[in-house]
């Protein structure tokens, strides 16, 4: 481009301006992060002692001991960790198996089963009619009801969709000459040919489940299955009476928690997006492009 | 005539026959949509029942619209509308723009490992949990010793406990939301302005127009129906304000400012079990929902856009 469009003086100080005001925003946005994983290995007299700092004079460990040695919280970490392998699992199960069938032009009843899908983005139950459903299944304080009531996003579903049908027909219509059936054409063909796709939408899954609070919120009262996300609300923010609800307390969960403890906490929340982070950016700008063009 | 249907009907076993992997395949899916989301649609009905549990649907008994003038009667209701429409109008002046105007001045940065450094920085909190970001906000705002407390009360000169007053409640909710989200939401605007003609930049430069001036006439144009889409379809979700970030953030001094349809469901249905009428309040919300969605499409194609839906 050419670069007088950018020289004059007045351009000069709107630059300035832009690359600071830009520089505070990226500053602003790491920051918390920084300031809670610096202050998660200071020990608790640093932090009553020093207002404000992001690496402790003494590193300790004891925050993070703490947790691995607390039955509840470690508990709360596996839970999170088996719904969010289990879950995502399911979610590719069930999206898959249902976006192929309706990717095909000859299947009898897409057009019935994709209206089905739309009009289901468009209304809903509500929280109370899909809460007794869950009930009236037997479902609650269960596993399956943190995996099972959102086992398919439509919104993902029409995507992968859209992406198998995109596929060159030729492809299938070979191997079914040389004597594939349906489920090998899937199998053999298209699943191998989507791999970058189902690996973005098993990473979005992931990152829900991980994420999810609302689901075991309503579903799961058993403290012993509460997912981490749940115990990270007791333990932050619950802990205090000046905020939040001493009713909802889980009387299990003697030890009050100090500062540090509950900046490692938020860290274990946040380091498993933190390491998919960059494998999930490689794909969600198109990933949102695919999402812009649906239908 | 006759041997039409039984014509069809061969063809469609035949289809089924030819199929039978697909439809095995379909099954899986086909239950979930009508388990989990066609199922509890029907449950629906309960909003015109006083629905008890032991009895079920078939066995309750109807009261037509009885919950529904019990909600709009009571005081709660305005209260619910209130704190809604004003959280959204809010969402609407502030948090609305702030993914543009990062857009646009991203657009102008042009070393590119500047901008792909804040571009990956700001899109991170979009992947964090609500219950992390109300974390970090009650860490750092506790009275307990909190950074952003102690800040606050040193450049003020009085303690001030923003978690706990009414009055910035709503700035608290705003403030998140564009924490989280803004940088996220510059995605789609970055991506309109990846495609805009350097050529009109070289022709404005000639007709004298400085910096402001092209991301006036040019930039900002450029991205228009981009922003008035979004901004349509944000109507659409109007009533929307996101359970979990006001559930996380109540308490019991702010709740007469945070307390939203969402959360009252919640509360009323499943902490107090007051089912039916719960379910009402929920289906009025999801009603007007519907409507503003519709409404909001058929905007979106006044626009000259093909439609959402």
């Amino acid at each position: 481009m050419n670069s007088r469009l950018y020289n004059s003086p007045a351009g000069k100080v709107f630059d300035i301006f832009n690359y600071v005001m830009l520089g505070i925003l990226g500053i602003l946005t790491v920051l918390p992060f920084l300031y809670i994983i610096g202050n998660s290995f200071a020990t608790e007299a640093e932090i009553t002692e020093r207002s404000f700092f992001l690496i402790p004079k003494v590193f300790s460990f004891s925050a993070y001991e703490y947790i691995f040695s607390s039955s509840t919280i470690f508990r709360s970490i596996g839970v999170s960790i088996f719904v969010t392998v289990a879950g995502t699992l399911v979610n590719l199960f069930f999206t898959l198996t249902m976006a192929y069938p309706l990717s095909r032009s000859d299947f009898w009843g897409r057009n019935v089963m994709m209206n089905m899908v739309i009009f289901s983005m468009l209304f809903g139950g509500g929280m109370i009619p899909t809460y007794l459903v869950i009930r009236g299944l037997g479902l609650l304080d269960s596993y399956w009801a943190l995996m099972l009531p959102g086992a398919i996003s439509a919104f993902n579903l029409i995507v992968v969709k859209n992406f198998f049908q995109q596929m060159p027909p030729g492809l299938e219509e070979a191997a079914r000459i040389d004597g594939c059936s349906d489920l090998g054409v899937l199998w053999r063909i298209v699943l191998p040919l989507s791999k970058p796709v189902i690996a973005t939408f098993a990473l979005f899954y992931a990152v829900g489940h991980w994420n999810n609070f609302f689901s075991a919120l309503l579903y799961i009262s058993d403290s012993d299955k509460w997912p981490l996300q749940v115990m990270l609300r007791q333990i932050v923010l619950l802990s205090q009476a000046s905020v939040g609800d001493m009713a909802n307390m889980d009387p299990n969960f003697v030890q009050p928690p100090e500062q540090s403890i509950k900046m490692a906490v938020i860290v274990v929340g946040t380091i498993p997006i933190l390491l998919v982070y960059p494998f999930l950016q490689k794909h969600f700008a198109k990933g949102v492009m695919l999402g812009s063009i649906k239908g | 005539m006759a041997a039409m249907p039984m014509k069809r009907e061969s063809n469609w076993k035949r289809q089924i026959k030819r199929n039978k992997w697909l439809y095995v395949l379909v099954l899986p899916g086909f239950l979930y949509f009508v388990i989990f989301k066609y199922l509890p649609m029907w449950g629906i009905v309960i909003a015109f029942q006083d629905y008890q549990p032991f009895l079920g649907i078939r066995d309750s008994q109807w009261v037509g619209m009885e919950n529904f003038t019990n909600f709009f009667s009571n005081p709660d209701f305005f209260r619910l509308l209130r704190n809604t429409l004003v959280l959204a109008l809010y969402d609407l002046i502030f948090f609305f723009p702030a993914p543009i105007i990062i857009a646009l001045l991203l657009n102008e940065i042009r070393v590119a490992f500047f901008k792909r450094t804040i571009q990956t920085l700001v899109y991170v909190p979009h992947f964090v949990s609500m219950v992390i970001i109300a974390s970090i906000t009650y860490v750092f705002l506790t009275p307990q010793g909190g950074v952003l407390y102690d800040l606050i009360s040193w450049i003020t000169g009085k303690p001030i406990d923003v978690l706990a007053s009414p009055g910035s409640f709503r700035p608290l909710i705003i403030v998140q939301m564009m924490w989280k989200e803004m940088g996220w939401g510059t995605i789609i605007f970055l991506a309109a302005l990846a495609g805009v003609d350097t050529e009109q930049y070289e022709a404005s430069i000639v007709d004298g127009a400085g910096r402001l001036r092209r991301m006036w006439h040019i930039t900002l144009p450029a991205i228009r129906t981009t922003i008035v889409i979004l901004l349509i379809l944000r109507l659409g979700n109007f009533l929307d304000t996101g359970f979990e970030q006001i559930y996380l953030m109540t308490n019991s001094l702010n709740r007469d400012v945070a307390d939203v349809f969402d959360t009252y469901v919640y509360t009323v249905g499943i902490t107090q079990g007051a089912f039916s009428y719960s379910t009402a309040v929920g289906l009025f919300k999801s009603v007007v929902g519907i409507i503003l969605v519709l409404g909001s499409n058929k905007l979106a194609k006044k626009f000259g856009h093909p439609g959402i839906y």
